[in-house]
């Protein structure tokens, strides 16, 4: 195919560089993969990573002042929001201008509703000043005072100029119960309105005795599965596949009916005698129904990994041990368990990821003590429509799990892990 | 047949439970006693299977695969539980002893080297579960890795190793504890042809200079022939011949031992006479074939010759006077050679058998065989053992 | 638009879920009617939607979804997909919306029928009922209510106190999970009187004294958050006493025959009505102008009892449609029924919710 000509170079027979050649080659190939990945590719994009782009931009966007109240943030730059001042008239009539115009474009309500998340009152002051800026005549302080006494207080002021740039923090603060103070420095939020930071510290952990829990239960049905003859080891597969083919709203709400008051569990005891009729365990609607719930759930995503990394360490490895003067245990704790290692890293890392993420379960189990920081999420899109905080905490969400699964690359290496 | 050839067949099980005397058991390292192994209930694996082993000895296990040679290692090295019969180690019966307390050795068909460990490492195990210092496993573990010369390697994973080298550290292993038995199950199964000739002469030569008695499994005829004092050759179940490399090529028990060790020609026939050290043998194609009885039954039984090609001399011509000491004489006709270097191996159509191979050896004095050529061949009757059928 | 969608699903899928996407193929007939389900969006059916489909041949669909109706119409109008057609809402909700620009402004004069005396709607619906984008239906009130049979037949309760009274009512109690009405009720329990109740409450001493009040109870609470909850609790004997739409218990209590009781005391009443979308006035403004007219209004009240919004509907309500009781003495507005009634200060919650809910959650996590 290739001779070296005179100048060195090798080329193939027809004349052509030999590296060009090969390049063109190469790129035909690689085009032609590229375009059997490129449906999936696409769908990754649209569905995956600009959404997660998108809700990591809303978590910090901060639009509403700087849109709406363009000419009171420009009238406002060269006033000291340290002075203890209030501002000059003519910010008052840039505010009138922007409060009337916001009015017209029926921009006003964002913008109510957006300072009234860091500051209480805000959305009437907004809304009635918006109405009465249609009609106000000169001099605008006067008419605003009027319209709203929160047109005469400082911190108004102040949060305007604070939040008038494009990006916010207060969301990220928001979400680890944190906010700027009026002077603008970083302070907890009141004790009667934290709830962040327990609940996501109640997600980590809970997450952590789920996984612990499915390790626990799933290590020795692994064991088996990978260890069993064929044809028990499959009907024993099928088990634990089960719960795949059932609903998870169905699995959920069978817990229910068996950890509840009046439910399966509770009246097989009261009829055994093991507890009286008014001493019934409360097993759900906290975090024990949730820890359940979810530790039956998950197992499938422990036991899958495990057995998947069980079924590739022969049992010679164990009878090498044995006969090398090893006990049974010890056999098992320095050759089985360690040869393991990549199966409950995988299972674990995933058990735990998901755990974090899940949502209906505990919803549906948790009552109010068994609730996850995904529940929040969840009530910031549906209910409270505050998306901003919903992105952070979702975005804090993501960045713990990059996180972990750094932490978990660098310990065990991703390329270890087997699935399925 | 030579004394220590026994041809053990299916034992009644009456008489299987009758000890054997005692004062046998005494000379003994290592003993199977009428041992039998069933997975299933319904299926013998193992159907009566004796052995004596004598201290220092090295002792084949032969036989395809499923013939129950394994599960007769897996039982001494205590993995599997005999379902009946006794075995015994130095005198003790050690069927309810744990692996781990028998103190044996073992290497394993793909090394079962622990791969999250280093060679180092593999090696101190076996030491450290008996408790030795940490300069005992030091001197130990070098010791045992310059024996099998990976001085350099300890720091190695297995995983770093070569096919050989991890062969090497698995022999190590098995014998840094300093057991007096050690099972290999198909250790140089994993190797190619060289490196297992190589190895084949590695273990024969600690085995020689450590004194230790080791039970080998092969499915591998050679490796076996190499390296044994004694082979037991496995077929169903039942040790079929138990004897040296020499008896079991030279003297092979039955047509199963025949056709398993080294490669033979079979001819089939009836038995029609016996005259003391010979049997007269009538082919199923006609001719009569002077044979040596070695499992016949009386006249009129049927019988497979086993004759190797070796064994089989091409006359030049019918005054050729090599032919005088053959009692068997043959014309025949060529059917195929395969030149193979130092010999050549050549089909020939004899007595009613197309499928009849000679070996002859590329040395002056042979004749260039071509297909189709008409020969005499002949061999003696003493070369010809008259099998069951 | 697309993108801004996006981020409703990447942040739900990131908790987890998945949420399918709602696409509907609006043909001309068909509308989307958005309420809130139960015992409610029947009413409607039977005295708007269904005689509406008999008349026109258009089709109603109900979609139950009023509870989230401001976040819905937030999402739908992101994706550029608006398929709901009317909604019912609140007006605290309404008012947001129509700030936001989501929906149609309304002339009321205009688009709805005057009286049948001829009074034009602006004087015709309740007073300062009417609102930018909002057409009051109903006048309806959170109340409440108890199953008689878990009390002695001669000591049933009968006041908000007796619902933080845990000593002489015990029994668990079902609440909406909210700050709203319940810390108006726990300072009424407290000893507030109702007219106070929002200046109480915007102090910070006010809201803490209410959250103080509510825990002397929280241990025996069951948090709701649909609307037919508190009928089924009661109902399965699960609480005592049930915070709940008047509408529903009304409905328990004459078609189901469940032996509940109103606890009128206290009773924190509001309007709610239809908004329309903005884009869908023309589609829907027949059937606004005909459903919202002095009959229609009253022909609701014989299916459920919530006062209509129109003075002029007043004397046409006369009984219940089904079992034929009278339907006065159920209304909210019923004088003897109204006597502590508190109107539910929408400026107030419009400012306050954000902050009240969150510390609300942040003591329902405690």
């Amino acid at each position: 195919m290739s001779e070296s000509t005179s100048s060195g170079v090798l080329t193939t027979a027809d004349g052509v560089p030999l590296k060009v050649s090969l390049r063109r080659a190469v790129r035909r190939s690689r085009f032609k993969a590229l375009l059997l990945v490129a449906p999936l590719l696409l769908f990754l994009g649209i569905a995956f990573v600009m959404p997660i782009f998108d809700m990591l931009s809303r978590s910090v966007a901060n639009p509403e002042v700087p849109t709406h109240l363009s000419r009171t943030v420009a009238a406002l730059e060269d006033w000291d929001s340290q002075s203890g001042e209030l501002p000059d008239e003519s910010t008052y009539a840039a505010l009138a201008t922007d409060l009337a115009e916001g009015h017209e474009n029926r921009a006003i309500g964002r913008l109510s509703s957006r300072l009234n998340y860091e500051q209480s009152g805000m959305r009437s002051a907004i809304m009635r000043s918006g109405m009465a800026s249609r009609t106000m005549e000169p001099p605008y302080k006067e008419g605003l005072l009027e319209a709203h006494e929160a047109w005469g207080q400082l911190e108004t002021w102040r949060l305007i100029k604070r939040e008038s740039s494009p990006y916010t923090m207060s969301y990220y603060l928001a979400a680890v119960d944190m906010k700027l103070s009026p002077e603008g420095a970083i302070v907890d939020v009141a004790d009667n309105q934290k709830i962040y930071q327990a609940l996501f510290w109640r997600t980590f952990w809970m997450s952590g005795v789920i996984t612990l829990l499915t390790l626990v239960l799933g290590f020795p049905i692994a064991y088996l599965l990978a260890n069993l003859p064929l044809r028990k080891s499959n009907l024993l597969m099928i088990l634990v596949l089960l719960p795949f083919w059932t609903s998870l709203l169905v699995r959920t709400t069978t817990w229910i009916a068996i950890l509840q008051s009046q439910g399966v569990l509770n009246d097989m005891m009261v009829a055994l005698g093991v507890i009286a009729d008014d001493a019934r365990w409360q097993m759900i609607h906290n975090k024990l129904g949730t820890i359940i719930a979810m530790t039956h759930i998950l197992l499938p995503f422990m036991i899958l990994p495990l057995y998947s990394v069980m079924k590739t360490i022969p049992s010679s490895y164990m009878h090498a041990a044995r006969s090398l003067g090893g006990k049974p245990f010890l056999s098992f704790r320095r050759v089985y368990f360690p040869l393991t290692i990549p199966g409950i890293a995988a299972g674990g890392i995933l058990v735990f990821i998901l755990s974090i993420g899940y949502y209906i379960t505990p919803a549906l189990v948790g009552g109010q003590s068994g609730r996850f920081i995904t529940n929040y999420i969840a009530y910031h899109m549906q209910t409270s429509l505050n998306w901003g905080l919903a992105a952070a905490i979702a975005s804090i969400l993501l960045f713990v799990v990059i996180i972990f699964y750094l932490v978990f690359n660098r310990l065990i290496g991703v390329d270890k892990v087997k699935l399925g | 047949m030579t004394d220590n050839s026994a041809p053990i067949g299916e034992v009644d099980p009456e008489l299987a439970d009758v000890e054997r005397p005692t004062n046998e058991q005494d000379d003994c390292f290592a003993r199977f006693v009428n041992v039998q192994k069933s997975y299933d209930g319904v299926e013998l694996v193992v159907k009566a299977f004796n052995l004596d082993i004598n201290k220092g000895e090295f002792i084949t296990l032969l036989g395809p695969s499923g013939s129950g040679k394994t599960t007769c290692l897996m039982m001494m090295a205590g993995f599997e539980t005999p379902t009946h019969g006794k075995i015994l180690l130095k005198g003790q019966p050690i069927n309810d002893l744990p692996p781990h307390k028998r103190g044996i050795g073992m290497v394993f068909q793909n090394y079962a080297l622990f791969p999250h460990m280093t060679v180092a490492e593999n090696l101190a195990f076996p030491l450290e579960v008996r408790h030795f210092t940490k300069e005992q496993i030091k001197d130990n573990v070098e010791r045992a890795l310059s024996m099998v010369r990976l001085e350099d390697f300890g720091d190695r994973r297995p995983a770093q190793l070569s096919g050989g080298q991890q062969q090497r550290v698995a022999l190590a292993r098995a014998l840094v504890f300093e057991p007096e038995l050690v099972l290999m199950d198909e250790p140089l199964g994993a190797l190619d042809k060289n490196l297992r000739e190589e190895m084949q002469y590695e273990i024969k030569r600690i085995h020689a200079s450590l004194g230790v008695t080791m039970i080998y499994v092969t499915h591998d005829q050679s490796e076996a022939l190499t390296m044994s004092d004694r082979i037991a050759v496995f077929n169903d179940g039942v040790v079929q011949q138990l004897a040296d490399p020499q008896t079991l090529y030279e003297s092979p028990a039955n047509a199963f031992v025949a056709y398993f060790i080294g490669e033979n020609n079979r001819l089939v026939g009836d038995v029609i006479e016996r005259l003391g050290e010979q049997c007269k043998v009538r082919l199923d194609g006609g001719d009569t074939v002077l044979a040596k009885p070695v499992a016949v039954g009386g006249i009129g039984s049927r019988t497979t010759l086993s004759l190797r090609p070796e064994r089989v001399t091409v006359l030049h011509g019918a005054s050729d006077p090599r032919g005088d000491a053959l009692d068997n004489r043959f014309s025949a006709k060529v059917q195929e050679v395969i030149y193979l270097g130092d010999h050549l191996r050549t089909r020939i159509a004899v007595c009613g058998n197309e499928e009849f191979i000679i070996k002859t050896p590329n040395a002056e004095g042979h004749y260039a065989l071509r297909p189709g050529q008409e020969i005499e061949v002949g061999w003696a009757s003493g070369d010809c053992h008259a099998l069951d059928a | 638009m697309f993108k801004k969608s996006m981020l409703h699903h990447a942040i739900l899928a990131c908790s987890g879920v998945s949420v399918l996407g709602m696409a509907a193929i609006v043909q001309a007939e068909e509308l989307n009617v958005v309420s809130w389900g139960g015992a409610y969006s029947m009413s409607q059916q039977k005295a708007y939607h269904d005689p509406w489909m008999e008349k026109t041949g258009d089709e109603i669909i109900n979609i139950d979804r009023s509870g989230n109706a401001l976040a819905g119409l937030r999402s739908q109008f992101e994706a550029g997909n608006v398929t709901w057609d009317l909604v019912d809402m609140l007006p605290a909700d309404a008012m947001i919306a129509c700030a936001e620009g989501l929906l149609e402004p309304i002339d009321h004069d205009a688009m709805l029928a005057d009286a049948p005396d001829g009074t034009p709607p602006s004087e015709d619906f309740v007073e300062g009922s009417l609102s930018e984008c909002f057409i009051p239906q109903i006048v309806y009130s959170n109340i409440v209510a108890f199953n008689t049979e878990m009390f002695p037949e001669d000591d049933q309760p009968d006041s908000i106190e007796d619902v933080f009274d845990l000593e002489n009512y015990p029994g668990k109690r079902a609440l909406i999970r909210k700050p709203i009405n319940n810390l108006e009720w726990a300072l009424v329990a407290d000893g507030v009187a109702p007219e106070d109740v929002y200046d109480v409450l915007e102090t910070e001493e006010g809201v803490q004294r209410a959250f103080d009040k509510l825990d002397t109870i929280k241990d025996e609470v069951i948090w709701w958050e649909e609307g037919s909850q508190p009928p089924q609790l009661l109902a399965d004997q699960e609480v005592a006493f049930g915070s709940a739409y008047n509408g529903r218990i009304f409905n328990a209590m004459v078609s189901e025959d469940q032996p509940f009781e109103i606890i009128w005391d206290a009773q924190v009443f509001e309007l709610d009505g239809w908004v329309v979308p903005a884009g869908k006035l023309d589609k829907v403004e027949d059937f606004l102008y005909w459903a919202t007219d002095t009959q229609r209004l009253a022909d609701q009240a014989k299916y459920i009892s919530y006062g209509p919004a129109r003075e002029s509907s007043n004397a046409l309500v006369s009984t219940h449609a089904e079992t034929g009781i009278e339907m006065e003495t159920h209304m909210p507005t019923y004088p003897a029924n109204f006597e502590t009634a508190i109107p539910k200060n929408d400026p107030f919650w419009a400012d306050n919710n954000d902050e009240l809910t969150r510390r609300f959650n942040a003591w329902l996590a405690q």
